[in-house]
């Protein structure tokens, strides 16, 4: 088995989120960067236990400056094989996707693990651009992955339950919850890292489509208004008449 | 020109979804000063009904064959249909099918795209449209520069409204791809609201002691027709079905109104719930972050406020 783990790089779901140049750019002094979660606990981990099962290679994919080959090694450090950073800015989504398309239309992967979404652009678009640029089936939300052979047998979240697929390889999945557990790297893991190889890969020339150009906090919330709680019928009238809900 | 919408339908059933998107789309095409163009796959009837929310016209593949979804089939319809009708905006939800179908169209059209948006676009001599970025902490404005644009709308961001009447329906002939991914099985929670698509939502967290306890939230829900949600310790340790898990490793809703009922408010959960319109916290800790959060405040022991809050209701609704 051939697997690709496509990885990015977000910032600690806890750290403070702040703009420069008059709200341009995310500002990044300060922040701790992680692995998003979704790429490195339920991606990646599903992949490593389809090569412990079966055998194969695991192959971690990045488009970024580097700087994130902290966050590679901690994906090596986890278990994958080895790394492939595409040495560019990460512009867009699709920017993203073509340069992860071009570098695996040579490589016959059997699986495309992405994470469901970034946990900073909130995304959930670059899996789907992939498998198009690759006319490949896209899996997305994937929470189960059986796989028999070249068939798997996916389920994915949908509003409100769930739904079974199957699919034959070569395809796309992109992972939520439920997909894997999550694992931690061992000391030997960590050691081990150090000596896999990460490729650096020039990016590929292609327009950028689409641009953030500004940021805005959210609006701030009024001060909470508190009820008395031997007064529920207080809370009911203020949905009602005030913030016209009920 | 044209905006063309992809009108999701569900056993041949549109959901709330479809016109929630046509309506976004009609806007977008007034912002525009175009026409909406409705698209719709497999054989749900009445597609006409979709005129009513705004589409001038409706296009319909009508082939029972194709009512189970299937990513790559549905883009390549929607992409022939928004090249047939020079397409210059192509609008979907951001629901599990519109997730799955953003990347893909952008891609296939070249198309440079904004995922989730919850704020009509702008149009002064540029193109630009709002979402909601950083799990909800930031918004981002996304300017997209290609001829043709692609955008999924968050749920809940707008009203559905009809004020048009049906139109007629078009059958629209494409070329279909063949089928690789077969869906097995739908299982789906019967009788409920699903979470994504709910507009009042009663959730509750570790502070209910256990799943026994559980008779006092689910009865609110009902009373008020909510669906349940829970915080990820609660789903965690199973007290609560994993699909009701809100927060950055769950469901990320938008609710008219969200009850968040002994849930400390960590930002992991804020992450998934703070777009909500309105959030009514009720927690016997005066510190609980949540209350930062929330519009009202309920600081008390959640088992006996709660069947009070039921009893205001019922008085509310009967009166
Ligand atoms: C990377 C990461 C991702 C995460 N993702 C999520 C996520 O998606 N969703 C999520 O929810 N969490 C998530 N978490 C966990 C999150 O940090 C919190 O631990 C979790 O939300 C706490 O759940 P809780 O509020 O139900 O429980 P607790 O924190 O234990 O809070 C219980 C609350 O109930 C109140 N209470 C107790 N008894 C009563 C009573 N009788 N009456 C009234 N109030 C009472 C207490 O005052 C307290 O505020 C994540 C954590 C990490 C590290
Ligand atoms: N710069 C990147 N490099 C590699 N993979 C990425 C990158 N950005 C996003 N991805 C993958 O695409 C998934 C979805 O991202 P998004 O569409 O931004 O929400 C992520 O979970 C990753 O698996």
């Amino acid at each position: 088995m051939k697997l690709l783990v496509c990885v990015s790089k977000t910032p600690d779901t806890t750290a403070k989120i702040s703009f420069s140049e008059n709200n341009t750019q995310f500002n990044e002094a300060g922040v701790q960067f992680i692995m998003n979660p979704y790429d490195e606990w339920y991606a990646l981990v599903r992949a490593l236990e389809l090569k412990e099962a079966q055998g194969g290679t695991v192959t971690l994919i990045n488009v970024g400056p580097a700087t994130n080959d902290v966050t590679i090694r901690k994906g090596l450090a986890i278990g994958a094989d080895d790394a492939v950073r595409i040495d560019c800015d990460p512009k867009s989504s699709l920017y993203v996707a073509q340069q992860i398309a071009n570098y695996a239309k040579d490589n016959a992967y059997d699986v495309i693990f992405c994470g469901k979404e970034t946990i900073d652009y909130n995304g959930s678009e670059v899996g789907g651009m992939v498998a198009e640029l690759l006319d490949m089936p896209f899996i997305s939300y994937a929470s189960d992955m059986q796989l028999d052979g070249n068939n798997a047998t996916i389920q994915r979240d949908i509003e409100g339950g769930k739904e079974v697929v199957e699919v034959a390889t070569p395809f796309v999945i992109s992972a939520a919850k439920g997909l894997a557990e999550q694992r931690i790297a061992s000391m030997k893991g960590i050691m081990m890292s150090r000596k896999k190889p990460i490729n650096v890969v020039a990016p590929l020339e292609v327009a950028d489509l689409s641009t953030v150009v500004h940021y805005d906090m959210p609006p701030a919330k009024a001060e909470c208004k508190m009820i008395d709680p031997e007064n529920m019928e207080e809370l009911v009238r203020l949905l009602h008449e005030e913030a016209k809900i009920i | 020109m044209s905006v063309l919408v992809f009108a999701e339908s569900q056993n041949g059933q549109f959901k709330k979804a479809a016109f929630e998107a046509v309506t976004y789309a009609n806007k977008t095409a007034q912002v525009l000063g175009t026409d909406c163009i409705a698209i719709c796959i497999g054989d749900a009837a009445d597609a006409g009904q979709l005129g009513k929310y705004g589409a001038s016209k409706v296009l319909q593949v009508n082939d029972a064959s194709l009512n189970d979804f299937d990513s790559q089939i549905y883009t390549s319809i929607i992409a022939q249909a928004a090249q047939a009708n020079n397409a210059s905006v192509v609008v979907m939800m951001h629901s599990s099918c519109g997730k799955s179908l953003v990347g893909r169209l952008s891609a296939r059209l070249n198309a440079g795209s904004a995922p989730g948006v919850n704020q009509l676009p702008t149009n002064d001599g540029s193109f630009k449209v709002k979402k909601n970025v950083f799990s909800g902490k930031a918004i981002a404005e996304i300017e997209i520069s290609s001829d043709i644009k692609v955008v999924s709308v968050m749920g809940n961001s707008l009203q559905p409204e009809a004020t048009g009447s049906d139109v007629a329906v078009e059958a629209f002939s494409a070329d279909v791809p063949a089928r690789r991914v077969s869906v097995k099985e739908v299982n789906k929670v019967q009788g409920s609201v699903p979470l994504p698509e709910a507009e009042l939502v009663v959730s509750a967290g570790r502070g209910m002691k256990g799943p026994e306890n559980w008779g006092i939230i689910e009865e609110l829900a009902e009373l008020l027709g909510a669906a349940t949600a829970c915080s990820r310790p609660v789903a965690d340790t199973h007290w609560r079905p994993h699909h009701e898990h809100v927060g950055q490793t769950g469901v990320a809703i938008r609710p008219n109104l969200y009850f968040a009922i002994g849930i400390s408010g960590a930002i992991q959960h804020l992450a998934g719930v703070n777009s909500s319109k309105v959030i009514v916290v009720i927690n016997k800790d005066p510190e609980a972050p949540f209350f930062k959060a929330a519009d009202y405040g309920v600081c008390a022991d959640l088992f006996d406020v709660v069947p009070k809050l039921t009893e205001a209701f019922k008085k509310f609704k009967n009166a």
